[in-house]
């Protein structure tokens, strides 16, 4: 649905030129919400925001929907524009309107006419629940009522994505909570494809089907959530499960379990203990709710003979858990 | 010097005064409305030509864009900067070439007009620096077209303060249509000069000020409800500082 090539920007800075992204790659399928993390100046919001074109790559091309919007003229990329919905971290809303003046706002620019946009603003504040807050001006709203608001907005004109930098960013927990559980709402019952940007592991977790780490203007890692759960040498996964340190080098080897849904009620470490014999001492443990489904990883000391060490391994890999031998027996 | 004991004093000043009223009204009518629509569009093209505006490169031209900016900046920069008096006099000819005549009281609308748009498009331009510019971002996102960010966004957003700059401009214009009136330009001006300065009658200058300070107290009244009433609820800065939490 969004397909980005080889895309660059630098930016011309007083210190000299920034390579804000370096030659980025990203694909992001129908009806999936995308996660990019990463720390502050890496890049995230260049790159969300050469996918409705605020920010013109240097090179490389942006695909979506079919459509390469490098190559639109001005009025192909308005249109274009009005099929991409973006929400902001500091919401944008006009304060010369009321709400619903604010999601009539798209409407205007779409060119419906009044009495469409009447219907369709009632309709798409209903979705977002504020249909009582309709004539509020904006500075009655609360945070989280406000980035509704900008979601009501971002989505009147029935676009096939919606962008968001930072939408949660500016909120409290519990409201941060709600506005994600409304995004995965509208993932579900419109089909929504959503690209998100955040530098908090919370809002991939709890809302992400796939993400991808940016660090210095490129992309590092991406995959599915499912996978990069499993894959015990990537950085995310690392910052999903923080099992700390790994102790001094004392003979013994060291394993981590990954774990997905009910195998965790499985009694996996007192029968490691006693069907192969091994002493077994947990080093740490960190457990995720992951797409709902309780997701964890355990660091176990294993003592015991290498032959012990890989019969037990392979017991586990045989029950479809993911170990990974972080260091082996000395 | 006129006799003030003189029966017909008191009806005479009345009507006069009643006459010349209509006549300021009138002046500062018709300059403060070609003042708010040429303020509007010299202020706002300031804005949108400047260096990261949305007509920085009108026509595909970088070039033409920075000379308009550079020449309408000039423009307002010289109107700011000569003294009303001697502008209205330089521009006695231009007047003269548009209506045929450089004195009356509509006449007296060109160089009021000259003198307030300079002045009103300063303050546009700074109301309107004032948006943020997230805002416009918001509409482009959503495909708006470069008029449409202008009308739909920029100029809504600022009106709070474009209307209490034009209170400000418009005490201005009250003011300077005082001077004119001096010169020949009618109104409450032409009055105080002819009746006051010329014939020494306190009781004209007095009741001269008293409507001068009416028109102003009413122009700040209305202009100041207007704004406030826009912005219920603080200054934007205020609010937005108020509601998003440090990070
Ligand atoms: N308009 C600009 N002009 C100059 N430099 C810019 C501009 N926009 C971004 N940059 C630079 O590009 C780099 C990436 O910025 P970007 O805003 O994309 O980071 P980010 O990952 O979104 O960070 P944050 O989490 O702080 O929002 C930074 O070094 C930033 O200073
Ligand atoms: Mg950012």
């Amino acid at each position: 649905m969004i397909t980005l090539e080889q895309v660059s920007k630098t930016f011309a800075a007083r210190s000299g030129p920034v390579r804000a992204l370096d030659q980025v790659s990203l694909e992001v399928q129908q009806g999936e919400i995308y996660g990019v993390i990463g720390r502050s100046g890496a890049g995230k919001s260049t790159l969300i925001r050469t996918v409705n074109m605020l920010e013109r790559p240097d090179s490389g091309t942006v695909t979506v929907d079919g459509v390469d919007l490098t190559g639109l003229g001005a009025a192909e990329l308005r249109r274009a524009r009005q099929g991409i919905g973006m929400i902001f971290q500091q919401f944008n809303l006009l304060e010369s309107r009321t709400v619903r003046g604010n999601v009539e706002l798209a409407l205007e620019i779409a060119g419906v006419d009044r009495a469409a946009r009447r219907a369709r603003s009632g309709e798409i504040l209903e979705l977002v629940g504020l249909t009582d807050r309709a004539h509020a001006r904006v500075f009655e709203l609360s945070g989280g009522q406000k980035q509704r608001v900008g979601i009501a907005r971002a989505l009147a004109a029935d676009p096939k994505v919606l962008l968001s930098d930072e939408a949660t960013s500016a909120l409290d927990p519990e409201t941060t909570a709600s506005i994600l559980g409304l995004l995965r709402e509208l993932n579900r019952e419109l089909g929504l494809t959503i690209l998100l940007i955040t530098h908090e592991m919370d809002v991939v977790k709890t809302l992400c089907d796939s993400a991808a780490l940016m660090r210095d203007g490129r992309i590092v890692e991406h995959g599915r959530l499912d996978d990069i759960v499993l894959r015990t040498d990537s950085v995310m996964s690392r910052d999903l499960f923080p099992l700390g340190e790994l102790p001094e080098p004392r003979g013994t080897a060291i394993i981590e379990i990954t774990f997905v849904g009910l195998a965790s009620e499985e009694p996996v470490i007192s029968r490691l203990a006693r069907t192969h014999e091994l002493d077994v001492s947990l080093l740490g443990a960190a457990i995720e709710t992951i797409h709902g489904r309780q997701t964890g990883r355990t660091r176990l000391e294993l003592s015991g003979s290498a032959a012990q060490i890989d019969a037990a391994v392979a017991d586990l890999q045989g029950q479809g858990l993911t170990v990974n031998r972080v260091r082996e027996a000395a | 010097m006129i006799d003030s004991s003189d029966p017909d004093f008191w009806p005479d000043l009345f009507a006069t005064v009643w006459k010349a009223t209509g006549e300021t009204l009138y002046q500062v009518g018709w300059t403060l409305l070609l003042t708010a629509i040429l303020g509007v569009i010299v202020g706002t093209l300031l804005v949108v030509t400047d260096k990261g505006g949305m007509l920085e490169r009108p026509l595909g031209s970088r070039a033409l864009g920075r000379t308009i900016n550079v020449v309408l900046q000039l423009i307002v920069n010289l109107g700011r900067s000569i003294p009303f008096i001697i502008l209205m006099i330089a521009l006695i000819p231009f007047t003269r070439l548009i209506l045929g005549t450089a004195f009356g009281v509509t006449a007296a609308i060109v160089p009021l007009t000259v003198a307030a748009v300079p002045f009103f498009a300063r303050i546009v331009e700074m109301s309107l620096r004032e948006v943020a510019p997230g805002l416009l971002e918001a509409g482009s996102s959503l495909g708006a077209t470069r008029w449409q960010l202008v009308s739909k966004v920029l100029l809504p957003e600022a009106l709070p303060g474009l209307i209490l700059g034009f209170t400000t401009t418009a005490v201005s214009v009250v003011n300077f249509s005082a001077i004119v009136g001096t010169i020949g330009g009618g109104g409450l001006g032409d009055v105080a000069m002819r009746y006051g300065y010329q014939r020494y009658s306190t009781e004209y200058i007095v009741v001269v000020i008293i409507v001068l300070v009416a028109i102003v107290a009413c122009i700040q009244a209305l202009g100041g409800w207007m704004s406030n009433r826009m912005r219920r609820g603080g200054t934007p800065s205020a609010r937005s500082a108020a509601e998003v939490p440090p990070a």
